[in-house]
C-alpha cells in the first residue's frame, strides 16, 4: 500500500497559532471599543475572517491535507458569499 | 494468493481520507446552517440599526472575550492531542482531550452566568419586559438567545463526541495507526470554535 507522508504539526506550532488568534481577538476588542462608525464593522469582520482562515488552515489542517479538502471548502464558502451578495442586492435596491 | 480473501476479512475497512471527506461534508451543512442565521442577523441589523446598536451594548464584552479565549485554547489543545497521537503518546493525547473537555465546561459555566444575568433582568424570549421594547430589540435578543443557544448545544454535542473519542483512545481502538476518529472529532470541535469566532464580534463588539 502506498502511504503518503502525514504532516505532523509540532506543539510549538500550535502554540504560536493560538497566540496569533488571541492577539487578533485582543486587537478586535481594542478597535471596536473606539467609536469609528462603519469602520468598526469592517475591521471586526476582516479580523474575524482572518482568524477563521487561520483556524481552517492550521487547526483544521487544510494547509497540509489533500488538496481536495481545500477545494471543497473554498467552493462552499464561494457559494455562501454569492448568497450574501444576492440577498443584499435585494435589500439595498428594493 | 488464495489466502488474500481471509486476510481481507480479518482486516476492518479503514479509509481515513474517506472518513475525513464525510466529516467535511457534514461540517458544510453546519457552516451553512449558521451561515443562514448570520444572513438573517445582517438583514435585521440593516433594517433596525439604532435598536441593534443600543441592544448590543447590553452584552458583557468581558465574558464574551473570556469565552472566546477559552474556545481558542481548547481548539489548540485538541490540535495538540492529535500531534501527541501522531507521535504515539497515548497518555498525552488523553491529557489534552481532558483539558479540552474541562475548558468546554468552563465555557458553559460562563454562558450560564451570562444568560442568568440577562434572564434576571427580565430579558429572555417572550418576557414581558422584552415584549414592551421595540421590534428591533426583540429581534436582537431573539437572535442572541437562538444563535448562542444553538452554539451551546453544539458545545455539548462536541463534548459528547470528545468523550467518545477519549474512551476509544483509552481502549486503544484509536491508536497511532488509526486515528481518523480523533481527527474528525477534532474537526467538529474546531467548527464550534469557528462559529464562535463570528458570533463574538457580531453580538458583543460591533456598535
Amino acid at each position: 500500500m502506498e502511504e503518503h507522508k502525514t504532516h505532523i504539526s509540532s506543539y510549538g506550532n500550535h502554540l504560536f497559532v493560538l497566540l496569533c488568534l488571541i492577539t487578533l481577538t485582543t486587537i478586535t476588542v481594542a478597535i471596536t471599543s473606539v467609536q469609528l462608525g462603519a469602520f468598526n464593522t469592517t475591521a471586526a469582520m476582516i479580523i474575524a475572517s482572518t482568524k477563521a482562515a487561520i483556524v481552517l488552515l492550521y487547526f483544521m489542517h487544510l494547509k497540509f491535507d489533500e488538496k481536495i479538502f481545500r477545494f471543497m471548502v473554498t467552493l462552499v464558502l464561494a457559494i455562501y458569499v454569492v448568497v450574501i451578495v444576492i440577498t443584499f442586492f435585494d435589500y439595498l435596491y428594493r | 494468493m488464495e489466502h488474500n480473501a481471509t486476510t481481507l476479512s480479518t482486516h476492518e475497512h479503514y479509509d481515513p481520507v474517506g472518513a475525513k471527506l464525510g466529516m467535511w461534508l457534514f461540517i458544510f451543512t453546519e457552516m451553512l446552517l449558521f451561515g443562514a442565521l448570520f444572513i438573517v442577523y445582517s438583514v435585521y441589523r440593516y433594517r433596525h440599526p439604532v435598536e441593534f446598536h443600543l441592544a448590543n451594548q447590553e452584552l458583557n464584552v468581558t465574558i464574551g472575550f473570556i469565552n472566546t479565549v477559552i474556545l481558542l485554547i481548547s481548539s489548540a489543545t485538541v490540535a495538540m492531542s492529535i500531534t501527541a497521537m501522531q507521535k504515539g503518546n497515548k497518555k498525552l493525547t488523553m491529557i489534552f482531550l481532558l483539558i479540552t473537555l474541562l475548558l468546554a465546561v468552563v465555557f458553559l459555566i460562563n454562558k450560564y452566568f451570562e444568560w442568568g444575568a440577562k434572564i434576571h433582568h427580565g430579558i429572555y424570549p417572550g418576557s414581558e419586559f422584552l415584549l414592551s421594547l421595540s421590534h428591533g430589540d426583540i429581534l436582537f435578543f431573539g437572535l442572541y438567545f437562538f444563535m448562542t443557544g444553538l452554539h451551546a448545544i453544539h458545545i455539548i454535542v462536541g463534548m459528547v463526541i470528545l468523550i467518545w473519542v477519549f474512551v476509544r483512545v483509552k481502549q486503544g481502538r484509536v491508536n497511532i495507526n488509526r486515528y481518523a476518529l480523533l481527527e474528525n472529532g477534532g474537526l467538529y470541535w474546531h467548527l464550534v470554535d469557528l462559529i464562535w469566532i463570528f458570533l463574538f464580534p457580531l453580538f458583543y463588539l460591533i456598535h
